[in-house]
């Protein structure tokens, strides 16, 4: 596995002192869970959500109605950076 | 007697024991006062009134700290009550503080929190288990009666387990999981730590049942989980899964959980033998769907809305790299990088959609067990707590010890860990009950039988009777 790279695909800057670390472990992480290799799942449907009947019969859909939500002052309450009413980051390029 | 003085006494309990034990990252003493004082100038019949609960730090309380155990979160104060929390303080009960956890629930044993390891109560040299390790140790050291924490592979049961408590996690969909921080959604559950399975009952019965705000909480009414406690176990068919009682287990273990399930078939309980094929599987799908779900959760964090931001980046992707960089911990990161590379272009069938089959399979073992038994009785771990560091350098062997908790996730099925005897090092062990889907009832009526038969339990050095 090239771990700078998945670390890339997942926005973090890792050092080289860690990708030593992480290249062993995920290595032999990577290699347990690979004994699912030996199940036969041929006819098996993936499992996406239906834990339980009820779950999946529960009516989920609201009334198109506006409500009230977070607000602006409270959204922008803890950002570490915030100006004019926005959220304020470096800049893009 | 007044809540504020009973509050009070938890408050003092928590600030006395904390420096040994650390399972309290913060301490509610303002607000929970001012609450008691509300509560003692009204008359009340709140099925909580005056009930201190302690929350683990991944549940939104707010207004105050939630930092899921992350420094990437750092001073976050929650912007709204998960709903579990809301519906607590209106029966009446009050938060007394938020409890320490392996950071972002990702561990089993609170060594991966970015503050400070909880100590086991019984041994403060070794782990209460995780993830929920401050809520289970708050429990056994006698502050609180009861603690909400959160489940995505069995960070209740086992450190409920480790600590010598009863821990429930309930049925996928029975508690609102709005305001819980996600991990792992289809797998994250808030359960429940109790002194006793009535406090799990009480507390279960005031936060159960459907949320508008949370699509996967299910539309299924809210039983009377107390009165449930006096049901006989006559002719209840308890299924054992020998198979699992093999490799890897503690022969304390399992012979203090053998006799326990002797003492249910002692008073009518029919013990039956069951298998689950796939359960040896369990840790290794767990570890490709909790991840995969984890990468793309865990997203949100990037520096810009809320919590920590890594000072001096120059440019955007800059400021993102470095603050997950500096924000997340080793745990995290791992997994992150697992999730990611295992939904990676090119590797998402072999990993992702197989373990989504696998996963099926799991749960089809337990729709098939259950044809044959009511429950079934497993170690809730297959060891007693191991000592502070003793696992931390190896993340698979810390994964293998959630081996018969996992599963219950997989197949989104309750299941309840019952304290039922101590090592010879005077360590809890603890024994698991599964059951179908929303049979909660009958998890809490097998632990209140076995809560009634053993009324003196032993408590830990670190009690607020005792130190």
């Amino acid at each position: 596995m090239d771990v700078r790279n998945v670390a890339k695909l997942a926005h973090l800057e890792i050092t080289d002192e860690e990708v030593a670390i992480y290249t062993p472990q995920m290595a032999s992480i990577v290699n347990y869970v690979e004994q699912l290799n030996e199940v036969d799942t041929e006819n098996v449907e993936a499992m996406l959500g239906g834990l339980t009947a009820e779950g999946e019969a529960t009516e989920t859909i609201r009334e198109d109605a506006s409500v009230a939500s977070l607000g602006q002052i409270s959204a922008l309450s803890q950002a570490p950076a915030a100006v004019d009413g926005h959220f304020q980051v470096p800049k893009v390029l | 007697m007044s809540v504020v003085s009973k509050i009070q006494t938890v408050l003092d309990n928590a600030e006395r024991l904390n420096p040994i034990l650390n399972s309290f990252l913060s301490i509610e003493r303002e607000s929970a006062l001012m609450r008691a004082n509300e509560l003692d100038s009204v008359e009340s019949t709140a099925p909580l009134h005056g009930v201190a609960v302690a929350v683990k730090d991944n549940i939104c309380t707010q207004g105050t700290r939630t930092s899921c155990g992350s420094r990437i979160l750092g001073n976050y104060a929650a912007h709204y009550d998960a709903t579990a929390i809301s519906r607590l303080r209106s029966a009446g009960a009050l938060i007394v503080g938020k409890t320490n956890m392996d950071e972002f629930a990702m561990g089993s044993s609170n060594e991966t929190s970015a503050f400070g390891t909880v100590k086991n109560p019984w041994d403060t040299g070794r782990v209460p288990g995780g993830s929920s390790g401050g809520s289970a140790a708050a429990v056994a050291s006698g502050v609180v009666d009861v603690s909400l924490g959160s489940e995505t592979g069995g960070s209740v049961r086992q450190p409920a387990s480790l600590c010598g408590v009863y821990g429930l996690k309930p049925t996928y969909g029975r508690i609102s999981r709005y305001g819980l921080v996600a991990f792992a959604s289809s797998l994250d559950n808030i359960g429940v730590f109790g002194r006793t399975p009535t406090d799990i009952a009480n507390v279960l019965g005031v936060i159960s049942g459907r949320d508008p705000l949370d699509s996967t909480s299910a539309d299924v009414p809210v039983p009377d989980y107390s009165a449930a406690l006096d049901t006989s176990v006559k002719g209840m068919r308890i299924g054992v899964p020998r198979a699992l009682f093999g490799e890897g287990l503690d022969p304390e273990v399992r012979a203090s959980v053998g006799s326990a399930i002797e003492e249910y078939a002692a008073m009518g309980a029919e013990i039956v033998d069951v298998e689950l094929p796939h359960a040896k599987y369990g840790i290794a799908v767990y570890y490709i769907i909790a991840t995969a779900e984890a990468s793309s959760n865990l997203a949100r964090f990037d520096g810009v809305r809320y919590g920590f931001r890594a000072e001096d980046a120059r440019e955007l992707r800059q400021m993102y790299f470095r603050t997950r960089e500096e924000g997340f911990g080793a745990e995290v990161k791992r997994r992150i990088m697992l999730g990611t590379y295992v939904l990676s272009s090119g590797y998402y069938d072999a990993y992702y959609s197989k373990a989504q089959k696998v996963r099926a399979l799991v749960k089809r073992d337990y729709v098939n067990a259950f044809t044959q038994c009511d429950v079934i009785a497993t170690p809730t771990s297959p060891s007693v707590a191991f000592r502070l560091g003793e696992r931390s350098d190896d993340p698979l062997a810390m994964y293998l010890s959630d081996i018969y908790t996992v599963s219950a996730n997989l197949a989104g099925i309750p299941a309840i860990s019952i304290p039922c005897g101590l090592s010879t090092e005077r360590l809890p062990i603890g024994l698991q009950f599964i059951g179908n889907a929303w049979s909660e009832p009958v998890l809490l009526n097998l632990a209140q039988k076995f809560e009634a038969a053993h009324p003196d339990k032993e408590k830990p050095p670190v009690h607020v009777d005792l130190t």
